[in-house]
């Protein structure tokens, strides 16, 4: 076994590295860049139903340590990505594909899990219940119990392939919500998306993203998204991928100390391409470091001291 | 795309707030006029996305005006500096598409550099090339004169009139025989020039979160379809582009 190895509901992946939904596109596009077979896992862009240009330009505003987005969930819609996209990616890579399901109601949800549940090339379900970026839908059955809950009860019911529910970090807290996913079957957590956020233009006064607040990630977040990876794998049993502000193999460490079993890599892959080779070469440099002969064995660590 | 570290060889001023900066490095991404590089500025997060005015064998130079704190980072650099760079963004123009046409490079403020190499790639091409050059005033004004040192017809238009014809590019563009074009500059511009119905390339800037494609941060509605200004452009066809948008 490799001392990178991992896995998710017993799905084994060869490093705990996986680009976040969102900052990779449908991965085909990043294999001239790099070879894809080093990562772990790939998460898919974000997919509804029908296809969505998503909001208005600009979408993207720069902070501190991070930046804000407000793609709203741009996609060519279900059906394209399952026919055209999939076997695309799945030709160029032979790792864990992790589908990024968004809806607008409880019943488009299930219709896109099934569609993605039915394609070969998927390993996972991702049910994104934590988009801001979205009017009416995506965030707002992840911040609420009962909402999260039936949103995963659905889409259990109709599918075989394991669900990973991909939480807000928007609410009061956290836990419950997790916990209301693992009660109506989930097989794992992942968290977080992103924050509500805001920039203003300081001269005009105008907020400078078109939907004035929008999803701000990036490093200014991992100490948010760490303390929740940590709560939430402190009252939950099942699996939990971390992301927020990952950018380093130290990073990586934190996240799976604190309990993920793997974790995704969102903003930084914009700002460098080869995040995502640059965190998988660094690791072992770092568990050497740190004495660590598996990667697996860390995970949780933290949780006992 | 090509990432790679870039030495600053030279960077001046060259007019109000405008600055020329020559860098060494990695240019074999580059394959078209009108391509782009996103340049890692080091405390802020994300790139700065600016146009390559000329390169050639490991050296390309690139012309930014100073508009807030990347830019402004970037004026106090001094010769020596290395930068971390992705090179060979964006599809750039084809200026095959001009060939046996009366063509004219047409550039607005910050969207004159990229035409410095177009035009001299459409010389090379065999074209008699017509360069259109806008500025908000003669301080405003750079690269007259490398225009002109490449064999090429320049006119120069000026908001308040203090250099060439007063008024905008389409102007400049009404004096010429001109049946095909090839522009960079700000939105307004390039949507009067759209509405002359010329026919020619345009190339579009919007804010950037990658700058490689993979966001979807600066998507546009085309009439063939939505595309990434970063990756399916900066640069479209005049036949592609709408500026109607429903969203
Ligand atoms: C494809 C492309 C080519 C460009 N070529 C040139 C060029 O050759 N010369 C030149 O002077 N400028 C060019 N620009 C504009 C240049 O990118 C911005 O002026 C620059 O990013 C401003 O950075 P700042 O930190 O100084 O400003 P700030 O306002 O401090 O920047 C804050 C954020 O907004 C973004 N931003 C601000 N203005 C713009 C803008 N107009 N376009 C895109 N992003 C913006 C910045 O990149 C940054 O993320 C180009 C833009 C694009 C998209
Ligand atoms: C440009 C952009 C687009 C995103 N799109 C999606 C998406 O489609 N679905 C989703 O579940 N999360 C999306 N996210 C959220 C990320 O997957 C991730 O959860 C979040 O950005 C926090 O990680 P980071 O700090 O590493 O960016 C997006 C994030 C960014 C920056
Ligand atoms: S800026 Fe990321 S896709 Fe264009």
């Amino acid at each position: 076994m490799s001392r990178l190895e991992t896995s998710l509901s017993g799905i084994k992946l060869k490093n705990p590295v996986i680009p976040a939904s969102g900052t990779f596109g449908f991965g085909y596009e990043m294999a001239d860049v790099y070879d894809l077979n080093i990562l772990g896992g790939i998460s898919l862009k974000g997919t509804t139903l029908e296809e969505r240009f998503g909001n208005p330009t600009p979408r993207i505003a720069e902070c501190e340590n991070g930046l804000l987005n407000a793609i709203g969930l741009q996609n060519p819609g279900v059906e394209h990505v399952v026919k055209h996209e999939l076997p695309k990616i799945r030709a160029l890579y032979d790792g864990v594909l992790i589908a990024n399901i968004s809806g607008f109601s409880v019943d488009e949800y299930v219709k896109v899990a099934c569609a993605f549940d039915n394609a070969p090339e998927i390993d996972i379900l991702e049910i994104n219940v934590s988009c801001p970026n979205v009017r009416h839908g995506g965030m707002a059955f992840g911040t609420d119990c009962a909402a999260a809950g039936e949103v995963t009860r659905a889409v259990k019911e109709k599918t075989h392939k394991p669900v990973y529910m991909k939480l807000s970090p928007n609410v009061t807290d956290i836990v419950p919500i997790a916990r209301a996913c693992e009660e109506a079957g989930a097989d794992g957590i992942t968290l977080i998306n992103t924050l509500l956020g805001m920039v203003i233009d300081p001269k005009s006064g105008r907020p400078i993203v078109s939907t004035k607040m929008s999803g701000f990630s990036g490093p200014a977040i991992k100490p948010v998204a760490l303390r929740m990876v940590y709560q939430v794998a402190s009252a939950v049993r099942i699996p939990i991928i971390g992301v927020g502000g990952i950018s380093c193999a130290d990073d990586v460490i934190e996240f799976m100390s604190a309990g993920a079993s793997a974790v995704q890599v969102g903003a930084h892959n914009l700002v460098e391409p080869f995040a995502c080779p640059n965190i998988i070469n660094e690791l072992p440099v770092k568990m050497d470091e740190y004495g660590i002969e598996n990667i697996k064995d860390i995970i949780g660590r933290s949780l006992a001291l | 795309m090509t990432k790679g570290m870039y030495e600053v060889l030279s960077n001046k001023r060259i007019a109000q707030d405008t600055y020329e900066m020559e860098l060494s490095g990695d240019t074999s991404s580059l394959e078209r006029p009108g391509q782009f590089i996103n340049i890692k500025i080091e405390g802020l997060y994300l790139r700065r996305p600016i146009s390559v005015c000329h390169s050639e064998n490991g050296r390309l130079t690139i012309i930014y005006k100073v508009v807030g704190k990347g830019t402004g980072i970037m004026s106090k650099m001094e010769k020596g500096r290395m930068l971390d760079i992705l090179c060979g963004l964006g599809n750039g123009f084809d200026i095959s598409k001009g060939k046996g046409r009366r063509c004219a490079v047409i550039g607005g403020g910050v969207g004159v550099p990229p035409m410095y190499d177009t035009a001299k790639s459409l010389i090379e091409q065999g074209n008699e090339v017509t360069a259109i050059l806008g500025f908000a005033t003669k301080d405003a004004a750079f690269y007259i004169d490398e225009f002109e040192k490449l064999g090429v017809k320049t006119i120069v238009t000026t908001d308040d009139g203090s250099l060439g014809i007063k008024g905008f590019v389409t102007d400049g563009l009404k004096t010429t025989d001109c049946d095909y074009y090839f522009a960079c500059g700000p939105e307004p511009m390039l949507k009067s020039l759209h509405r002359t119905g010329i026919s020619g390339q345009l190339s579009f800037e919007e804010r950037m979160g990658c700058g490689f494609g993979v966001c979807m941060g600066c998507t546009c509605e085309t009439l063939v379809g939505y595309k990434r200004i970063c990756k399916d452009g900066p640069v479209f066809e005049s036949s592609e582009v709408t500026f109607d948008v429903k969203a």
